[in-house]
């Protein structure tokens, strides 16, 4: 594999890779020198053309840790706001010598667009659009195996803005690659317009699926990109799709609550819900960066 | 591990050629290595064992197990992955094989490195320098059950099971039933 | 004055019928048309050798995009007429969606005396309102009194019923049509494609097929209200195929075309996020496919019509859902027209049928006959070439069938009496 575009990409043995992988790399996480020279003399540019504080210091801090070099773009300050266009820009930092990209992008495919464009470098997608965020699934992964051993058999409720989330696109591909179950929980407004082709269930009611599930994904409801407008109100979508204490409640002991940040406590999670030792939500964060140096290296260094 | 790395990279399999030592032979020289170890440091204090994964690992465990019979004392074993510190990275796959886990801080230890064959010397280079990142050892010493040459750095071993010149070519495999030189095939 | 030819060994295909024929061009006019005319050419006519080949009335294309004036790195109405005479073209509409566009006199006038340049009659289309916004009717009257028998704000519907109502009340009285570009642009919001499984799956926003079909159907009604002659562009979907059908059945004065590339391509071709497979209406499914072909077929759907919509590399190297809609289609529409039907229907969705619509006949897609308009094209329907965007006539390269080998390639294209192409090359 020559970039991580789509968890497509990786197929059940690449994931599986990159969970094994990830495992080493945790460990190196909670060393007294939290750092290995794998990856010294390497160039590591983030290019985020969409502000994402924790997608970005997580892939930056993974680089780090990896001894690679980083460099840091962000569109804000940049040529981007003089009129430059993505490729150009992409050819241009390639030129300085970068070994791989980490390419976040308000609009979807631009990762795809932009691996057409680079000539060597590696260029790995820290989120597209609507489209896929596959290190995010990656991560969200590697905390269930952490906690469950397995994701095989599992059943998984991935619930909420299916319709505009990346993540839920890369988890549905990895989950059931996985062999998971997933079932989509969602306002029908907010689902995609069409599921053909898409290994999943579909399901209304939150509260009859709660205590068959063994992992429930809360998807953020993206009010800035307007899925307000797909639901009466927040109020009405919390009562129906949000994770309230009432709820948390029938969930069957064991299960595992995942949210790829960042919550809106009150909204899609209640806060104290958030808090629940059974929210791995800081665990998946400190999880992300063994997963981005899991993904870096295999792309950079290792068989990948 | 070298040796077992780059047999299954290679994609060849291995092809035993000669039977060089028993699993009675490598026990024997297992027990003689944990006395030198003892006589060299002068007891156990700060004494250390780390093995390297995949193939030094049992031997650690078992090195333990001669000097708790020797000596009565229980040496604390420590497991290291050198994958992310090898300095072919880039030129050929490397994977993790395994988690490390290092018992504590390192600082004034003395640490014996033990590892099934020592050949090139570049998985030893990695482990060192893996090693300082888990504290300031007072010293760190090198088993090996099998040294067959070849070295392209200045390291040597300081307790061998047996020097075993070899080609090249030819693999050395250390297992439970002793010690096989070979060939990919 | 320009030099007689004689067209030799042809088989003839027009509206009339098909038949072996040579034919004589002298003075912009054909002179004669059968078997044995040789001798009725002048000493010094130029042989064009046509054996093996259809003769035919050269093509006429309703709807191009010559982005003159405005976007001139994409395409002048020079380069685009020269792309236009290697598809076997004698005669191409100039869509007015130009920058500024085509709503006034001036404008209309400036793009004609361009075409007057141009290897191929270039007609002009009107803007329905003025800046193309929706709101007041442009001046019909004056641009019609040019010449412009078609109006369109193509690149958008007109969204507003009322306006719509009025504007094809006016157009009766002037007996121009009016061309819809079919698009509900709210329920298309921001979509990037056809919206579907592949759509989902790539995470773009879609423009459902119900934002086109929901203004066909409006403007049907409209047509049956107010008795005026309305021209569908571009249909992409099963749904506007069948309320054109119903809208015919029942008398309307309604026509439609279709884009080539909506006869061969799906929205699977967008899987790879390049932006040379957007396109507006986007490309659909299968199923539209199929009945798009078979709306040809039984004559539901008048014409193809290329589409042609030439965008700058630069324009097209930007994010799917940031990068301009439209794809080439002027050098490549006849042989994907020849891939999907057969020979006879496919040139009279691409000459006779469209001539008609945009009042061109018969000076263009007339018969091959005695005294005639010399405006034809020769076409060797067995040749195959593949299609590489570097060796284009058109000054953009975002043509959808890069790579493809196409089947059918035009020989020679007579404009006027003067023989523009010769052996699939530009003269002069």
């Amino acid at each position: 594999m020559t970039h991580l575009l789509s968890i497509a990409d990786l197929g059940r043995e690449g994931i599986e890779e990159v969970l094994r992988v990830a495992e080493a790399f945790a460990e190196v996480g909670s060393r007294p020198v939290r750092k290995v020279p794998t990856l010294r003399g390497r160039a590591i540019a983030t290019l985020f053309f969409e502000d994402s504080t924790r997608t970005r210091l997580s892939f930056e801090t993974a680089a780090k840790r990896l001894s690679a070099d980083v460099l840091s773009f962000s569109a804000a300050s940049s040529s981007v706001k003089k009129g430059e266009s993505v490729r150009d820009t992409v050819e241009t930092i390639e030129a300085m010598g970068m070994d791989a990209l980490v390419v976040r992008h308000a609009s979807a495919g631009v990762p795809v667009q932009v691996s057409r464009w680079v000539k060597r470098c590696k260029v790995v997608n820290g989120g597209d659009g609507w489209h896929e965020h596959p290190t995010q699934a990656l991560l969200d992964c590697f905390t269930v195996c952490q906690a469950r051993g397995a994701i095989g058999g599992l059943r998984v409720l991935v619930v909420g803005d299916v319709r505009h989330s990346r993540v839920a696109r890369s988890q549905v591909l990895a989950y059931s690659a996985l062999g998971a179950s997933v079932t989509l929980v969602a306002p029908s407004s907010l689902l995609p317009p069409s599921l053909e082709g898409w290994p999943v269930e579909v399901a209304d009611d939150l509260d009859a699926a709660l205590p068959e599930a063994d992992v429930v994904s809360l998807l953020r409801l993206q009010a800035e990109r307007g899925s307000g407008a797909f639901v009466p109100s927040l109020r009405e979508y919390t009562a129906r799709y949000g994770l309230t204490a009432r709820r948390a409640a029938l969930l069957a002991p064991g299960a595992l609550v995942t949210h790829p940040g960042p919550m809106i406590r009150g909204v899609e999670i209640a806060s104290d819900v958030a808090d629940l030792p059974q929210a791995l939500v800081t665990r998946q964060v400190a999880n992300g960066v063994a997963v981005r140096m899991a993904v870096l290296f295999l792309l950079l260094g290792g068989a990948m | 591990m070298a040796e077992r790395e780059r047999s299954h990279t290679r994609g060849g399999t291995f092809v035993p050629r000669a039977h060089v030592l028993s699993a009675a032979d490598v026990q024997r020289a297992l027990i003689r290595m944990a006395h030198e170890v003892v006589e060299r440091n002068r007891g156990l204090d700060d004494v250390v064992l780390v093995g390297l994964q995949t193939g030094g690992v049992p031997l650690a465990h078992r090195m333990a197990e001669a000097l708790k019979d020797a000596e009565h004392v229980e040496v604390p074993v420590g497991t290291l992955d050198v994958a992310f510190y090898r300095d072919d990275i880039g030129l050929r796959p490397v994977l993790p094989e395994a988690v490390t886990e290092i018992p504590g801080d390192l600082t004034g230890k003395v640490v014996v490195l033990v590892d099934d064959v020592l050949f090139t010397g570049r998985t030893v280079r990695a482990a060192l320098h893996a090693l300082s990142d888990f504290g300031r050892a007072r010293a760190v010493q090198l088993a090996v059950m099998v040294d067959r040459g070849h070295r392209e750095l200045p390291i040597r071993p300081d307790y061998v099971g047996k020097n075993l010149p070899t080609r090249r070519a030819e693999m050395v495999d250390v297992s439970a039933d002793g010690v096989t030189v070979g060939v990919l095939g | 004055m320009s030099r007689a030819l004689l067209l030799r060994g042809a088989e003839v295909v027009d509206a009339a019928g098909r038949r072996r024929a040579d034919v004589v061009v002298a003075d912009g006019v054909v002179r004669a048309v059968g078997p044995d005319v040789a001798g009725a050419a002048p000493a010094r006519a130029r042989v064009l050798d046509a054996s093996g080949c259809v003769l035919a009335p050269g093509l006429v294309d309703l709807h191009a995009h010559l982005r003159q004036p405005g976007a001139e790195e994409s395409e002048t109405v020079e380069t685009g007429g020269r792309a236009a005479a290697l598809g076997g073209y004698s005669a191409v509409v100039a869509m007015p969606n130009t920058d500024p566009p085509v709503d006034c006199a001036a404008v209309a006038r400036e793009v004609l005396a361009l075409g007057k340049r141009s290897p191929v009659e270039v007609a002009v289309a009107g803007a329905i309102t003025v800046g193309r916004a929706g709101e007041r009717l442009a001046p019909m009257g004056e641009l019609a009194a040019l010449g412009v028998r078609l109006f369109t704000d193509d690149g958008a519907g007109v969204q507003d019923g009322a306006v719509m109502r009025r504007a094809l009340d006016y157009a009766r009285g002037l007996g121009v049509t009016l061309a819809q570009h079919c698009e509900d642009a709210r329920l298309a919001g921001q979509g990037a494609m056809h919206e579907g499984a592949w759509s989902s799956r790539l995470g773009l926003p879609g423009v459902p097929a119900a934002a086109e079909e929901a203004m066909v159907a409006r403007d049907v009604a409209l047509a049956r209200l107010t008795g005026g002659r309305l021209h569908f562009l571009h249909l992409s979907t099963a749904g506007s195929v069948e309320l054109v059908r119903r809208a015919k059945a029942e008398g309307l004065l309604v026509t439609a075309e279709v884009a080539p590339h909506h006869l061969v391509l799906t929205d699977a071709a967008c899987a790879g996020y390049d932006p040379t497979f957007k396109v507006s209406p986007p490309l659909r499914e299968d199923e539209d496919l199929v009945r798009l072909r078979a709306g040809l077929e039984d004559g539901t759907i008048d014409a193809i019509a290329t589409d042609h919509a030439p965008h700058a590399p630069e324009a097209k190297d930007l994010p799917f859902d940031e990068a301009p809609p439209g794809m080439l289609g002027l050098e490549t529409a006849l042989a994907v027209a020849l891939s999907v039907l057969g020979l006879e229907r496919a040139l009279a969705c691409l000459s006779w049928r469209p001539a008609a619509i945009a009042g061109l006949a018969p000076r263009h897609g007339g018969p091959v006959a005695e005294g005639a308009e010399a405006n034809l094209c020769v076409i060797d329907p067995s040749a195959t070439w593949t299609v590489d965007p570097a060796r284009l006539a058109s000054r953009s390269r975002n043509t959808p069938y890069a790579g493809w080998t196409l089947t059918g390639r035009v020989r020679h294209t007579i404009v006027a009496g003067d023989a523009v192409v010769v052996d699939g090359e530009l003269v002069r």
